[in-house]
């Protein structure tokens, strides 16, 4: 599929997904709809035809029982993926996750490693409502003993699932589901990524974006309209949401003194509160304006297309929130 | 016109830097409330003022150390100004409503038909980001007097260096102590030593002191103590060191001679008893600041006033006039102390009382050698004032009154 045209992150994904199933003999995906179907975002399409039923399983609607399934593959030695449609349906194997995979490391006194992978596709804007389109990775971020990934950029859609399957603790994969058909940019010299550092998309001087995931895109975009304005926003993509990088993000705000944490999820017991308090804590002499969070409205994501746009982290929102730090609104 | 004036706070203060103001002009002020905080030898004091007004203007800048007695502000306004100040302006001023004026002149004169200013306001803090306090304590300036650009109107970062440039700016007066030197709010170990030292020498030079013990027999006091605190939570308990306290301030209503100032060759008795209470401070160090009118207060109020001095003592926030207003000053050593202390008198002061640690001892009762709380109970006086009979007086007063607790 390389060469034919810009790559996109479903790509990304998928190819990403072609390489652990053909270098690695333990590797095996289970989900709903991800084999004749070709998963509903597409993104395993053509992997059952390739690598055939036993590594690639179909599994009924019931999220709580394949991903325990995953979780005692996981501990005999094989490496399984596990695709949960949507984060708002990964609440029905939210007891595997927190009470098995995350504790099994602690519990067994480091006698089982979980080396699990769990996907799954997160946020909103595709008009499919408050049941299929809300950002729950900040709450999977408040749990020990898991990692949460968040690629925001295809290098990262395509590079961070081979140390996710190398990690002996459970990793989870959040895809926004409006990177799906992003095209980039993307650089082709990298072939290999961390899963454990934040990183600077652009580098300014006046303001600190720190964002990840679906947000990504719109803080550059920001950060474009800002310098037409002069002024110089550095942009950070956490990447992971646990363990969080915060000496990135406090690096920057030192050089900065101002932040403004963009993320798509409630504002409220979010990670960009953690983000916030992180600053607070640790960096609050070298502020120079209120720290301040572009979030979600607090309400279930609306169904009505002009309704769910307001209730998202806009463009507009992010430069209006930076230029009043800056005294300039 | 009146002048709010650097006080001395203690015998042997001869000038105290000006830390902070805590008003500005325009600012009401009435009797009792804190205006600003001066560091001295004993660390950093809140000053009260004692007139009713308004502050006119600031005469002193924060940092500058000032003589003992050097006006720091003037005040106008009020009714004291009124009946006091206005007679005198009269042969300048001719017209009526004078005292009308002159309360609403250092207002703002955009609005002089406005409201009266409210009492007890303290001055809306200026909004400083972090950042930019930072960069104002390393530039010495102050960031409380620029205009902010900042959200909100805040002073920010480059608000600070920009106004550091201008030659005319809000730098602090040259006069000002070094960062390094300036005493931070709370205590100054080593100058603290050498007040001490400066006290106790004059003391020790100037006072010819006697000295009388005598031992107490606590039992009934403490049996009292215990009844009394049985059923109360510990933070409403009296410790003994009240009842010594009270005891001694009582005790010397009747030998007043032990109460007051030995001032340019005289004794001045003191119109009230203040009781300094000495206060070891940790880390080293002590100071005296006074109760007022302790042989007034009740028991429980005592405890508090005493709970609450000593915290403040330690923390760094005693007040001018408790630092200048005692007349006597009683020290107990309390439970790991000595058994007894003989003391060194506090100029201008002519007394020291103390007390021991209270041990059980052997005590003659009716003939038999029983074993008794004992605290021995000593005082340091000055020969210049009275002598040894009078003294005695006293410590036999503070027996009979520790004899009936319930009466203190």
């Amino acid at each position: 599929m390389t060469g034919a045209g810009p790559l996109t992150y479903r790509e990304a994904c998928r190819q990403a997904l072609i390489e652990a199933l053909e270098s690695d003999p333990r590797v095996f995906m289970m989900g709903e709809d991800i084999g004749a179907y070709g998963g509903c975002y597409a993104v395993t399409k053509g992997l059952l035809e390739q690598f055939g039923p036993e590594r690639v399983r179909d599994t009924p609607l019931a999220e709580s029982g394949f991903t325990g399934a995953g979780i005692g593959a996981a501990m005999v030695g094989m490496r399984p993926i596990v695709e949960l449609m949507t984060c708002n349906f990964s609440l029905l194997a939210l007891d595997q996750i927190m009470n098995s995979a995350a504790t099994l490391a602690h519990m067994s006194g480091g006698q089982f490693a979980v080396p699990l992978v769990i996907r799954m596709a997160t946020g909103a804007g595709r008009r499919v409502a408050a049941q299929h389109s809300h950002s729950l990775e900040g709450w999977f971020a408040h749990i020990p003993g898991v990692k949460v990934l968040a690629p925001a950029v295809i290098e990262d859609a395509r590079y961070m699932l081979g140390p996710a399957l190398a990690d002996p603790n459970p990793v989870l994969i959040f895809e926004h589901v409006m990177l799906y058909n992003d095209t980039g940019p993307h650089d082709p010299s990298v072939t290999e990524v961390d899963i454990s550092s934040a990183a600077v998309r652009r580098e300014g001087s006046d303001v600190t974006l720190v964002t990840y995931g679906g947000s990504l895109r719109k803080c550059l975009a920001a950060a474009g309209q800002l310098a037409e304005e002069r002024i110089s926003a550095d942009v950070i993509d956490l990447r992971i949401l646990r363990p969080l990088d915060s000496a990135t993000v406090l690096e920057s705000v030192r050089r900065t003194r101002r932040c403004v944490i963009v993320d798509e999820a409630w504002r409220s017991g979010s990670i960009a509160a953690e983000i916030g308090m992180r600053i607070a804590e640790e960096a609050f002499f070298d502020l120079d304006a209120p720290l301040r969070r572009v979030c979600s409205a607090e309400v279930p994501v609306p169904y009505a297309p002009a309704m769910e746009d307001a209730a998202l982290p806009q463009v507009d929102d992010i430069v209006g929130t930076v230029r009043q730090l800056l005294g300039k609104s | 016109m009146r002048e709010f004036r650097m006080p001395a706070l203690g015998a042997d203060m001869e000038s105290g830097v000006l830390a902070q103001w805590l008003v500005k002009p325009g600012s009401a002020v009435s009797p009792g409330d804190i205006v600003c905080v001066v560091e001295t030898q004993k660390g950093a004091i809140e000053v009260e003022i004692f007139e009713d007004g308004v502050i006119e203007e600031i005469l002193v800048e924060p940092g500058t150390e000032v003589p003992v007695g050097q006006p720091l502000a003037r005040l106008d306004g009020g009714p004291a100004a009124a009946q006091g100040a206005a007679p005198e302006l009269k042969p300048m001023e001719p017209q009526a409503g004078r005292p009308a004026d002159v309360q609403a002149a250092p207002r703002s004169p955009a609005a002089p038909a406005g409201p009266p200013p409210e009492p007890r306001a303290r001055p809306a803090r200026a909004l400083v980001t972090p950042a930019a306090r930072r960069r104002a304590a390393e530039l010495d300036v102050d960031p409380e007097t620029m205009t902010g650009t900042g959200i909100d109107g805040s002073v920010t970062l480059a608000d600070v260096e920009v106004a550091a440039r201008r030659p005319e700016s809000v730098k602090r007066p040259p006069q000002e102590l070094a960062p390094e030197a300036r005493p931070a709010r709370g205590f100054d170990k080593s100058a603290m030593r050498a007040a001490i030292a400066a006290a106790m020498q004059r003391s020790k030079r100037e006072i010819p002191h006697y000295y009388l013990g005598q031992a107490i027999d606590f039992s009934a006091a403490q049996g009292w103590l215990e009844a009394r605190n049985a059923d109360l939570p510990p933070a409403s308990r009296l410790m003994p060191a009240v009842l010594l306290l009270k005891a001694a301030a009582l005790s010397l209503r009747a030998v007043p001679d032990l109460n007051g100032h030995f001032v340019d060759g005289a004794f001045r008795p003191g119109k009230d008893i203040n009781v300094g209470w000495v206060v070891a401070l940790r880390g080293g160090g002590l100071v005296a600041p006074a109760i007022n009118g302790v042989d007034r207060l009740p028991l429980p109020d005592l405890m508090s006033a005493l709970r609450d001095l000593v915290q403040r003592a330690r923390a760094g926030g005693l007040r001018a006039s408790e630092l200048s207003s005692g007349t006597v000053t009683v020290t107990s050593l309390g439970e790991r102390g000595a058994d007894r202390v003989m003391g060194v008198i506090y100029p201008p002061q002519v007394a020291v009382i103390g007390f021991g640690r209270i041990a059980s001892r052997p005590w003659v009762v009716d003939g038999q050698v029983v074993a008794r709380p004992l605290v021995d109970a000593s005082l340091a006086a000055d020969h210049r004032v009275c002598d040894g009979r009078l003294g005695g007086l006293l410590l036999a007063a503070i027996d009979r009154h520790l004899q009936k607790p319930g009466e203190l």
